[in-house]
């Protein structure tokens, strides 16, 4: 079964990859997403560049509302997610957990929707 | 004292009162309510109704003389009330006859423990394996299933269905609440043992930085152990168990430096461990020793043991380690002790080491403290380049992230 892991970050953690914390923080990333595919369970996935290159749409009553920055600021931020093909739930909170943003942020598993429905 | 004031310091009295009875006496109340019935969720509503009526009774009518014995009368009213409720609509002779039954028993002297009876039935073999530990700590200790959840790492949502699954199991299967007959008695009592030490987790530090299956719930684990012992004070195996854990939680503070990382066992400081501990321990291991009947836990006691000795000596003593690895082997096969004894066996034969290691590959592929062994014993050979991949695999599978830290730092040596 199919899941996405999507990385959630604070500020603090996102910023770490651009200091001199930055060899420690990509050789955690690294060492994650190279065991994930050792085990064969990666199916895909990306790193994302910060919130602050985001840009936003919304097309409201035909109007195109362009806004600088992420859809919503909160606390934490998505830096990036990757689809495992695992077993079940409970083999995806495994990998959920060994994320370096686990402990400095959270890790939201959502399962893949096979086909939308009536299709 | 103001009105309000002593008002408001009775209240707390009173809710302390009754967290104090919740805490130490959830498990043998429970167990006593559950006991005729077998059904537990029946048993567990009523107590915690009746835990509610004394939050709101006490503070106004003070703490009874005997709180377990007003909690459990007031628990027993709950039942009877719930079964009442149910015959009228169901007409149970069956269930009118348990009520009588019920309420006759209140004469009885009310504290009897039947809380070994209630670990039996947890780890009862028609109960699903991965369920056991999670049901001795909600029925024994009280604890909520998104608590035990978390610390098996699985989804509240699923704990919480698993638990009353399991639970309907015993009623409907009408598991006995009993102690097992004596041929049967090795195996459920070895089941009740396995089921306290996976709640313990798997704490051990190693010395190849293997992660360790998160805290789990080690203080009620070793709770749960302790009890064990009290209640069967000639096990040798359950007095195993304790000094098991004991040993490993008197290094818990060695485990870490003072910036919070990882210190490998061959690395701490002795004086950091906690004395006392490992003095009960060393205590406990050597009762055990006067059965002359080792098991499993026995073993893995005395190898933490010897683990903890040749750190304060400094001296190694891998002949005997070994030794006790084997015999380890012998009783209790686990991947866990195979990968360990190739550890073990570093110290003597570095290559038959790791074919040790290699022969547990196929089985190993996600198993984060088989490639913590494998960069050890890669390095220990000279194979760097190799001992490098194994090590950042490791760190990618380990999700203590001062383990993960340690890891990726020995790649800079």
């Amino acid at each position: 079964m199919e899941y996405t892991l999507l990385f959630l970050e604070t500020a603090a953690e996102m910023a770490r990859g651009e200091t001199a914390d930055a060899p420690e923080y990509w050789g955690a990333w690294t060492a994650y997403m190279g065991a994930m595919a050792a085990a064969g369970v990666m199916r895909g996935g990306n790193a994302l560049m910060p919130p602050a290159t985001a840009t936003t749409l919304r097309i409201a009553d035909g109007k195109w509302a362009v806004q600088d920055g992420p859809f919503a600021d909160t606390k934490e931020q998505l830096g990036g997610y990757v689809i495992i093909d695992v077993p079940n739930l409970d083999a995806a909170l495994e990998w959920a957990a060994r994320a370096p943003c686990a402990t400095a942020g959270s890790v939201e598993i959502r399962p893949v929707m096979p086909n939308p429905p009536g299709t | 004292m103001s009105e309000a004031a002593r008002r408001g310091f009775e209240d707390a009295a009173a809710r302390r009162s009754v967290e104090i009875a919740a805490r130490t006496s959830y498990g043998r109340l429970l167990a006593l309510l559950a006991s005729r019935s077998r059904d537990i969720a029946a048993a567990e509503d009523a107590l915690a109704e009746a835990l509610e009526a004394a939050i709101a009774t006490w503070p106004d009518r003070g703490v009874p003389a005997n709180p377990d014995a007003w909690l459990l009368t007031a628990a027993r009213r709950n039942l009877g009330h719930a079964r009442a409720r149910q015959a009228t609509a169901t007409t149970g002779a069956a269930t009118m006859a348990l009520l009588q039954d019920e309420r006759d028993s209140h004469g009885a002297v009310p504290f009897g423990d039947e809380r070994l009876k209630l670990l039996f039935v947890c780890a009862h073999p028609a109960i699903d394996a991965s369920v056991q530990a999670p049901l001795m700590l909600q029925t024994v200790l009280g604890l909520d299933a998104a608590r035990i959840a978390a610390s098996f790492l699985v989804a509240p949502a699923t704990m919480g269905q698993k638990l009353v699954r399991a639970k309907a199991r015993i009623r409907d299967a009408g598991i006995a609440f009993a102690i097992p007959e004596s041929e049967q008695l090795p195996e459920r009592r070895a089941a009740v043992l396995a089921a306290i030490y996976a709640a313990y987790g798997t704490a051990h530090d190693t010395i190849t930085g293997a992660d360790p299956r998160g805290e789990g719930l080690a203080g009620e684990a070793i709770w749960l152990a302790r009890l064990l012992c009290e209640l069967m004070p000639d096990d040798p195996e359950a007095l195993g168990l304790l000094a098991l854990m004991l040993f490993c939680e008197a290094r818990r503070p060695a485990r870490r430096d003072a910036a919070g990382g990882f210190v490998p066992l061959r690395a701490q400081d002795p004086h950091r461990w906690d004395a006392a501990m490992l003095a009960e321990a060393e205590a406990l291991l050597r009762t055990a020793a006067r059965h002359a009947t080792p098991g499993r836990f026995q073993i893995e006691a005395a190898i933490q043991s010897l683990h903890a000795e040749t750190v304060m000596t400094g001296v190694s003593n891998p002949g005997p380690l070994l030794a006790l690895y084997d015999l380890l082997l012998a009783t209790a096969p686990s991947i866990g002790a195979r990968v360990s004894r190739a550890v073990a066996l570093a110290a003597l034969d570095p290559a038959a080491a790791c074919a040790a290691l290699d022969a547990l590959a196929d089985r190993c592929a996600t198993y984060q403290p088989w490639w913590a062994a494998r960069a050890h014993l890669l390095r220990l050979t000279g194979d760097m380049a190799r001992a490098h991949a194994a090590t950042k695999t490791a760190a990618g599978l380990a999700s203590d992230p001062a383990v993960r830290a340690w890891l990726l730092a020995t790649l800079q040596e």
